[in-house]
Parts: C-alpha cells; sequence; structure tokens
C-alpha cells in the first residue's frame, strides 16, 4: 500500500500507483466535471443577462396607469371627438382655452393649415389634460394589483386605473412630445428610414465594387496592402470618431450641400438627414467591403476560369458570374450592416440629431431623429413614464432589427450553394 | 470592329494563320471600370485621412488656443472647461475603470462560454447556444444603456450594496454592462481560435490519458493563446470607444476618482454630452472634443495594431 503523495512534494516523473491510482484519477474526473459546470455557467450567465435585458423591457412598457383629466371629452360634444369635423374642433379649441393662446397657436401655424389630427391633438393636451399621475410596472400590476388600488385610491382619489400598453397604434404613429403618454415614435421611425435609404444607397454600390476591386481586380502592390490594412483598422475605429469626421466635413465644410442651400432650401443648417445617411456610409463601409470581400472569394476560381475561357472580359466575368454567385453572402451582409446603422446612435448625436422635432421629415434636407436618439433621451429623462416610453420605443428597434436579421438568415439559407 | 470579333466556327476553320489579330483590344470601358472599382476600394483610404485631417486640424486649435497647453493637457488632474481647466486624466482614468471592469466581466465569462462550445458542447447543443451569443452581440448598446440605468444600477447594484452607497450614475453599473455586452465579441473570437487548433494535439493529449479539462486547459488554450490575446485587446479597444451605455449610466461630469461607486465621466461620454448639446464652432469646448477623440483615436488605433501584431508573433503554425 502506497500512501498518497502530496502533489507538490511528487518528485518528477512520478508515477502514482495501487490506490493512489484510483485516488488520482477520481480527483481528476472530479476537477473536471467543477470545471466543466464553470464553463456551462458562464453562458448561462449570457442567457441570463439576455433574458434580464428582455424582462426589463417587457416590465417597462406594459402595466396599471393611474389617468387623471380636467374635463370629460364626453362634456365637450354629444358624440365622439374623432367623429368631429375640423371646424367643429376648433371651435371646442376656441370655447375651452384663453384668447392669447388660441391665438399663439394661431401664430405658431394657421388653424386653417392645420390637420384635423392636430386640432386634435390639442384639444386632448389643453382641454380634456389627460394626465397620468401614476405609472407601474407589469409585474406590481399582475401581483400586486390591491396594493397599487390603494395607493392610487390615497394618493389620487380623482384618478381613474387603467391597464396601458405603452405600445400601441397611437405610439408608433404620432409624433415627438413633452406628455409621454402622447409621445410617439412616428417621425422618429420615418428619420430612420431616410437615414437607412441615404446610407444604403452610398454603401451598397461603394462597397460592392469596393470588395470587387480588393478581390479580383488588385494585385499584391504597396497601395493594395495599403487599403487592407487601412481597412481593418477602420473597422475598429469607435463610432463616435465618425460622429465628429461627419461634424467637421459634412455637417460644417459641407454645409452648403448639405443644408440644401446649394439647392434652394433657405430654412435649414447642416444637421440634416443628408449629413446623418453620409456619416453612417462611411461608418458601414468598412463592414460592407469586407463582407462583400468574403461573398466574393467564396465564389469557386473554376466559374471564373470557364469564363474567361468563353472570351469574357474581366468585368464581364464579374458581372455576370462572380457577382451573382456572391449575391446571397452580399445581401446577408448588408443587412447586417442596415442593422448596424439601424441600432447606431453615438455618431448622430454628435452629428446633431434632434431630440425634440415633432414634424415628420419629407426631404434629406430636414432636421432629423431616429429611433436610438429618442431611445437615449426619454431613457436620460427622470420619471417612471419617460422609461416606459423608452422601453416601447425600445422593443420597436428590437422587432425591427429581429425582423432584419432573420430574413439575412432566411436568404443565406435559401440560397446557400455548395460547389 | 465590333462585326469582326463575330465569326462562326465554319468561317475560323477557313481563316488563315495570321489574319486573326489575337492581341488584346484596348477595351475603354473595362479601363473605366477598372479605375472605378479602385476609386470604391480607395475610399477607404479617403475616410482615414480625412479622420486624421479633421481630429489635428481641431486639435491643433485646442492646443494653440492661450489657455491650453499640452503639459496642462497630460498633466493635470482637473477638466473645467467652464474656468478653462483642461487636464484630460479624469476622462482618461474613468473610460480606463469601465473598461477594466468591463473585461473583468467578459474575459473569464467570454472565454469560458468558448471554451465549453468548442470543446464540451455537442454539435446540436452549439447550434442552439451560438445563436444566443449572436442575439446579444446584435443589440445596440444604446438598449444597454437603458438596461444599466434602468436595472444594473437600482436592482443589482442597489439591492446588493444599498442606496447611500451607489451613486445612480455610476462606473460600477456601465463596467459590468459594459462587459455582458462585449461578452458575445470576446466568446466568439476566442471560439475561432480555439477551433482552428487541430484535432490531432487533442488525440495527442487524450492517448497520453489527459483528462478534456486537461486537454482544453493544458493543451488546447495554450495553443491558441495568440488569438485569445487578440481577442482580449480587441474587447479592451471597443470598451474604451464604446459611448452609449457610458453616456447614459457613468454620469455627467468629469470627476478624478478610482471609487467605480461614484459617478464619472468618460471620454466619449464627454464628447457625447458636449456635442449634444447647443455648442458654438468657435468655442474652446467645441475644439476641445476633438483633441480628447485625438487621444481616443490613438488609444484604439493602437490596441487595434498591436492586436494584429501579437497574432503574428504568437501565432503558432500546424501543418
Amino acid at each position: 500500500m502506497s500512501t498518497i503523495i502530496d502533489p507538490r512534494e511528487r518528485p518528477i516523473g512520478y508515477l502514482p500507483e495501487g490506490a493512489d491510482i484510483n485516488r488520482n484519477i477520481a480527483m481528476r474526473r472530479l476537477r473536471g466535471k467543477i470545471w466543466q459546470a464553470l464553463f456551462f455557467s458562464s453562458l448561462v450567465i449570457g442567457l441570463l443577462a439576455l433574458g434580464t435585458l428582455l424582462y426589463t423591457i417587457i416590465d417597462d412598457s406594459f402595466g396599471y396607469i393611474a389617468v387623471q383629466t380636467r374635463r370629460d371629452p364626453e362634456e365637450l360634444a354629444d358624440r365622439p371627438l374623432e367623429e368631429l369635423s375640423k371646424e367643429e374642433l376648433i371651435e371646442i379649441l376656441r370655447a375651452n382655452i384663453s384668447a392669447g393662446l388660441f391665438r399663439r397657436f394661431d401664430r405658431d401655424e394657421p388653424f386653417s393649415e392645420r390637420s384635423k389630427e392636430s386640432v386634435l391633438q390639442l384639444i386632448e393636451e389643453r382641454v380634456i389634460g389627460r394626465e397620468v399621475v401614476a405609472a407601474f410596472k407589469l409585474t406590481e400590476s399582475l401581483l400586486e394589483r390591491e396594493r397599487i388600488e390603494a395607493t392610487v385610491r390615497e394618493r389620487f382619489p380623482r384618478a381613474e386605473l387603467e391597464f396601458h400598453s405603452w405600445i400601441n397604434r397611437e405610439f408608433l404613429t404620432r409624433p415627438m412630445s413633452s406628455v409621454p403618454i402622447l409621445a410617439g415614435v412616428g417621425n422618429a421611425i420615418l428619420g430612420s428610414l431616410w437615414v437607412i435609404a441615404i446610407t444604403m444607397l452610398l454603401a451598397i454600390p461603394i462597397g460592392v465594387l469596393g470588395g470587387v476591386y480588393l478581390e479580383e481586380y488588385a494585385s499584391d502592390t504597396w497601395y493594395y496592402r495599403l487599403i487592407e490594412t487601412n481597412i481593418n483598422n477602420l473597422a475598429g475605429v469607435p463610432s463616435i470618431i465618425y460622429g465628429l469626421l461627419g461634424l467637421a466635413v459634412f455637417v460644417r465644410a459641407l454645409e452648403p450641400i448639405t443644408s440644401g442651400a446649394a439647392f434652394g432650401v433657405t430654412d435649414s443648417n447642416g444637421r440634416t438627414i443628408l449629413s446623418a445617411g453620409l456619416t453612417m456610409a462611411l461608418l458601414v463601409l468598412p463592414l460592407m467591403i469586407i463582407n462583400a470581400r468574403e461573398a466574393i472569394r467564396a465564389v469557386p476560381q473554376s466559374i471564373r476560369q470557364a469564363s474567361y475561357g468563353l472570351g469574357a472580359t474581366k468585368w464581364q466575368t464579374v458581372w455576370h458570374h462572380v457577382l451573382p454567385n456572391a449575391l446571397p453572402g452580399i445581401l446577408t451582409g448588408t443587412i447586417l450592416s442596415m442593422s448596424r446603422a439601424m441600432g447606431e446612435t453615438a455618431p448622430l448625436i454628435v452629428v446633431g440629431a434632434s431630440t425634440f422635432i415633432v414634424f415628420y421629415p419629407d426631404s434629406v434636407f430636414d432636421k432629423f431623429t431616429v429611433i436610438p436618439i429618442q431611445i437615449y433621451n426619454w431613457t436620460s429623462q427622470p420619471g417612471a413614464q419617460f422609461r416606459s416610453i423608452a422601453a416601447a420605443a425600445i422593443i420597436v428597434l428590437l422587432v425591427t432589427l429581429l425582423l432584419l436579421n432573420a430574413t439575412a438568415i432566411l436568404l443565406r439559407n435559401r440560397f446557400k450553394r455548395s460547389y | 470592329m465590333e462585326q469582326k470579333a463575330h465569326v462562326s466556327i465554319e468561317q475560323a476553320a477557313t481563316i488563315p494563320a495570321g489574319a486573326v489579330n489575337l492581341r488584346g483590344r484596348r477595351r475603354f470601358g473595362e479601363r473605366m471600370i477598372e479605375i472605378i472599382v479602385f476609386i470604391c476600394g480607395a475610399i477607404s483610404i479617403f475616410t482615414t485621412t480625412a479622420i486624421v485631417v479633421v481630429l489635428f486640424q481641431e486639435a491643433w486649435l485646442f492646443f494653440g488656443s492661450p489657455e491650453v497647453d499640452l503639459i496642462e493637457f497630460f498633466g493635470t488632474t482637473r477638466w473645467q472647461p467652464e474656468t478653462g481647466r483642461f487636464g484630460i486624466w479624469p476622462l482618461m482614468t474613468s473610460t480606463l475603470l469601465t473598461s477594466i471592469i468591463a473585461l473583468m466581466v467578459a474575459v473569464p465569462l467570454g472565454l469560458g462560454a468558448a471554451i465549453y462550445l468548442s470543446e464540451y458542447a455537442s454539435p446540436t447543443a452549439r447550434g442552439y447556444l451560438k445563436p444566443i451569443l449572436e442575439v446579444l452581440a446584435g443589440v445596440p448598446t444604446v438598449v444597454y444603456g437603458y438596461f444599466a440605468l434602468t436595472f444594473v444600477t437600482p436592482v443589482i447594484l442597489q439591492g446588493l450594496l444599498g442606496r447611500e452607497n451607489v451613486e445612480i450614475y455610476n462606473m460600477l453599473s456601465a463596467g459590468l454592462t459594459m462587459g455582458i455586452m462585449i461578452l458575445p465579441l470576446m466568446a466568439s473570437m476566442s471560439e475561432d481560435a480555439l477551433s482552428a487548433v487541430p484535432r490531432s494535439l487533442r488525440e495527442g493529449s487524450y492517448g497520453l490519458g489527459a483528462t478534456r479539462l486537461e486537454t482544453s486547459v493544458r493543451v488546447v488554450v495554450p495553443a491558441a493563446l495568440s488569438g485569445i490575446l487578440a481577442a482580449v485587446i480587441v474587447s479592451m479597444s471597443r470598451a474604451v470607444g464604446e459611448t452609449m451605455i457610458v453616456a447614459l449610466a457613468a454620469g455627467a461630469g468629469p470627476r478624478f476618482t478610482f471609487n467605480p461607486l461614484q459617478a464619472a465621466e468618460t471620454m466619449t461620454g464627454h464628447i457625447a454630452r458636449i456635442s449634444g448639446g447647443d455648442i458654438s464652432y468657435a468655442s474652446i469646448q467645441y475644439t476641445s472634443i476633438f483633441a480628447i477623440a485625438l487621444v481616443l483615436f490613438f488609444m484604439t488605433l493602437l490596441l487595434n495594431l498591436l492586436s494584429g501584431w501579437v497574432v503574428r508573433r504568437f501565432r503558432e503554425v500546424y501543418e
């Protein structure tokens, strides 16, 4: 019977014998089990973080709200307000707010030019004065209904408790407002679409052709290596630095173009959709090029050889054979770049996104806001209700990104070819 | 000219040798396309040059103004543009502190997840687990900022350490959340490195009687060390340049402190806050953010170059 030797005192080349072997093996297996559990738990922590993140967002975007109104809408008219004509609505507004305030609204934007929805919104804000005095999270709304009812009765006797989904149809279509319950992401969604459209219009052709250059045309020269290293390094530059580039180049130096002054637009500065789109295009370009290169490289050499063998020129080969074969990969890369541009916030803050605009953008020379900017803005405001609309806006953003990525995966699987 | 190119096979057979010019024609269109394609590739050079020129130009104006000098910028610990004090250290220390906290979360967890995925998980399990990490990587950083501010700080930190000990904005919360954000990057880069280690090394280790753990930790991880180190450096670079999480959760206002439970603005957070407000292009505050960005640019550039060098220098090549 050999005795167990302390591992630190084992001589070099020592081999366990007898019972020591079993003991040694059992220990090593146990250690293996423990570490396997530890490795697995790092994945579980990632999973938990994702779960908690989603839970927090959902918890904030649904729940009871206590609503107090100054006037009951049924007192104002015998029919629901939505059914009234614009003129009737204006009359109601005139009768219920001070003459000075009415004139001020008329000066801001003449009533004759306002839409019915905008008048209705004014009535809701100024006359009915629906005010949310307290908001509760989903978990407490479901589990502690009695306590919430008691709290509301005690603190706001006139208020009514109702279950509210902060994400709803009005939220998706309304513009920004300083009152959380009346605010929406309508113009932010539109702003995001405008910015993405400009970004992609520039980044797709330049990115793909850049990829074509590096994979098909370039020979191994010093400037090829320079471009290659440069693209890889650009992908690692913090996004906020692209914002400063956009601020200095597009917003300031190219202001006549980006503000539209050169095209006869007079009422704007360089902080426009166009500047934002151009900045974002520079930001996603390295990503686009890297993805396009990978897709092009995956096209087998034999296809090119066959095309050359039939007498095609280089561009004919690229255009008719290489690019169509690389298309699924390029599309996937495009969608990934798009979702990157969609969620990017920091550069747009620097380029000068407006956090408070109430109109809908209708040209590239308009001021803009995008969904992530609204999330940033609402998250940084104090108050539970702003948290709730921030959470609702996050749901909008995440669902959009999820759809985009699902499309990318579908495309990848649908058109996957093996050679 | 174009007509001549179309020669049928019968005709071609009868054409005497030397009548057809086999030398490549000069094609104007092809040449144009070559130039266009080159320009598209070279636009990236324009971007880099523009970044460097813009940052240097504005930073030159900043350092040229009478209120600032380089010694003050790199040698003092107060950043108060209102009173003309421009010492970058408070912004630098909070940037480094939040990044180090993030790495302390992301490196062990990311490496653990990578080892599990590459050495332990069955292909089916990997098929389910990897997409989760990809989803985590796809979440925009502003959403993580919201998460830090509405969950990590009030529920976890103030819940564990007490409401009075933790400020609403603090570096620990920003750092921890940033760690979760970087985890997928760290995990996927390390997993690539681990999977690239040839199977024969593992078989050899098993053949000598090593357990799975011993094989992973003593054979596979050392063999993939260059890739793992590169992953750590790239994660660091990502953490240093991250903006939205720190802008929302780390605090607004530079403060020279090493206490992670206090609020302190980072370099990126400061740039975002100052440029988000209404600043005049002529003010020293405007040029100061470019000076900060220049320092930031060189920090990340250095880290990126370092990661490339580590991969080249320490790569083990197996044939």
